[in-house]
């Protein structure tokens, strides 16, 4: 069995520690798939907030989980991520916008605006990513 | 560019792709001497003063870019919910933005609770937001109302920094209010000394500052009332001319005069008809 698909997965949530998202194959970034890499750019943030932005919604579970942890015990959290886990995988193709109720409903977005509401929606983003390509990437054939 | 967007899923809010790009570009200005145009800013004197039954706010309504006014009138008292009102100093945009989306958020969460908000619920999410960015959003606030446990009035600077004071003041002119305050100030007082307090702090700050101007704006907020007087006064009225300066017909003596006449001639003529119906 290809286990490429499922190590698509588990990257998308790992954090962000830097820049550089991936190596393709041969250690390296596919130029011809991501553009000219310099190492500049992927070692130093083009702005402050950059990284910090990148993981807020990761830091802040990873946060939220380990005081739950320490309050009530290790089953509590553990019980919430298998819910946001069994949410995230109701999905769309992932070339179209899912709507993600369950999963925004489970973490309160529901009722908060903020500026990922706002800003750059995706929902109305005028390039849309190439579906053949998307799914080969979801499903680890890329 | 299509292809770049296949490993990320689509994320909206803050997008910071064309860094680089400005970084480049004030560079390259300032090889040729020139600046960056300036965001606008508020360049402004705000300032609170909690009295008796309430809450009084004031603010300015000058809204500078640079070394010129932008905006003669603008309004920098913002409203968050039916009791809350905020004033806001430092760039205009993000003020206008952060009031907004918090008002928007206060608004869900009164819905949620079913009951008014209060304002260190507004006071607290500010500050989140604020901290949240760093120091990047340059929006430093004055945040005033009155809840079920009373009168309440906070300063939230941009870092996300807060206090909780009796009086407050922000923006350029802060120092000239708060001289002000800082002379007359009693706990307690009455509807009337507590807006004489406020107009004449801002007055201070538009007369002695030159980032504020114009107008003075009052925002009266007591429990079940807002009064939001704008303009409450008006220092800064521009003169009107004494007399009429227009020259009379024949002034100017004409000492020759050449007639050239234009030969036009018609080549098309169409008519179309305005649908008026």
């Amino acid at each position: 069995m290809n286990t490429r698909g499922l190590r698509s997965q588990l990257k998308d949530s790992v954090p962000v520690a830097g820049l550089c998202t991936q190596a393709g194959s041969y250690g390296v970034q596919d130029p011809l798939r991501k553009g000219f890499s310099s190492v500049k750019n992927e070692l130093l943030p083009s702005h402050p907030l950059e990284l910090s932005e990148k993981n807020f919604h990761l830091n802040q579970d990873k946060m939220n989980f380990s005081t739950l942890r320490n309050i009530q015990g290790l089953h509590a959290p553990l019980k919430l991520q298998m819910e946001y886990r069994a949410t995230r995988q109701i999905q769309r193709l992932p070339f179209l916008q899912s709507s993600n109720i369950a999963l925004d409903t489970l973490r309160g977005n529901d009722e908060s605006i903020g500026f990922e509401d706002v800003l750059n929606d995706p929902a109305q983003s005028e390039v849309m990513g190439d579906p053949h390509m998307m799914m080969e990437y979801k499903l680890g054939l890329l | 560019m299509a292809t770049l967007s296949v490993c990320q899923a689509p994320c909206g809010g803050f997008s910071f792709d064309y860094c680089r790009r400005n970084v480049l570009l004030e560079a390259e200005l300032a090889k040729l001497e020139r600046s960056v145009p300036a965001a606008r800013k508020t360049g402004t004197t705000i300032c609170g003063v909690v009295y008796k039954d309430g809450v009084v706010l004031g603010a300015d309504t000058r809204a500078t870019e640079g070394m010129v006014v932008a905006d003669k009138n603008c309004s920098k008292i913002h409203y968050i919910s039916p009791n809350i009102y905020c004033c806001g100093a430092g760039t205009a945009a993000d003020t206008e933005m952060t009031t907004q989306i918090i008002s928007s958020n206060l608004e869900l969460h009164s819905l949620s609770t079913g009951r008014l908000p209060r304002v260190a619920t507004a006071n607290r999410m500010l500050k989140q937001m604020l901290f949240r960015y760093q120091g990047y959003i340059g929006a430093a606030l004055v945040l005033g109302g009155v809840d079920c446990l009373g009168p309440h009035l906070y300063s939230i600077y941009p870092h996300g920094s807060t206090d909780k004071l009796p009086y407050v003041t922000m923006g350029s002119g802060s120092l000239a209010a708060m001289a002000v305050f800082e002379d007359r100030y009693k706990p307690d007082m009455e509807e009337e000394e507590a807006k004489q307090l406020v107009r004449d702090a801002i007055a201070a700050g538009i007369f002695n500052d030159l980032g504020s101007g114009s107008n003075i704006d009052v925002c009266v907020i007591t429990k079940g009332k807002v009064d939001y007087l704008r303009p409450h006064d008006e220092p800064n009225k521009k003169g009107t001319r004494a007399g009429s300066y227009r020259y009379k017909q024949g002034t100017t003596g004409i000492l020759t005069k050449a007639v050239t006449p234009l030969d036009l001639e018609v080549v098309e003529e169409t008519v179309q008809t305005m649908d008026t119906s």
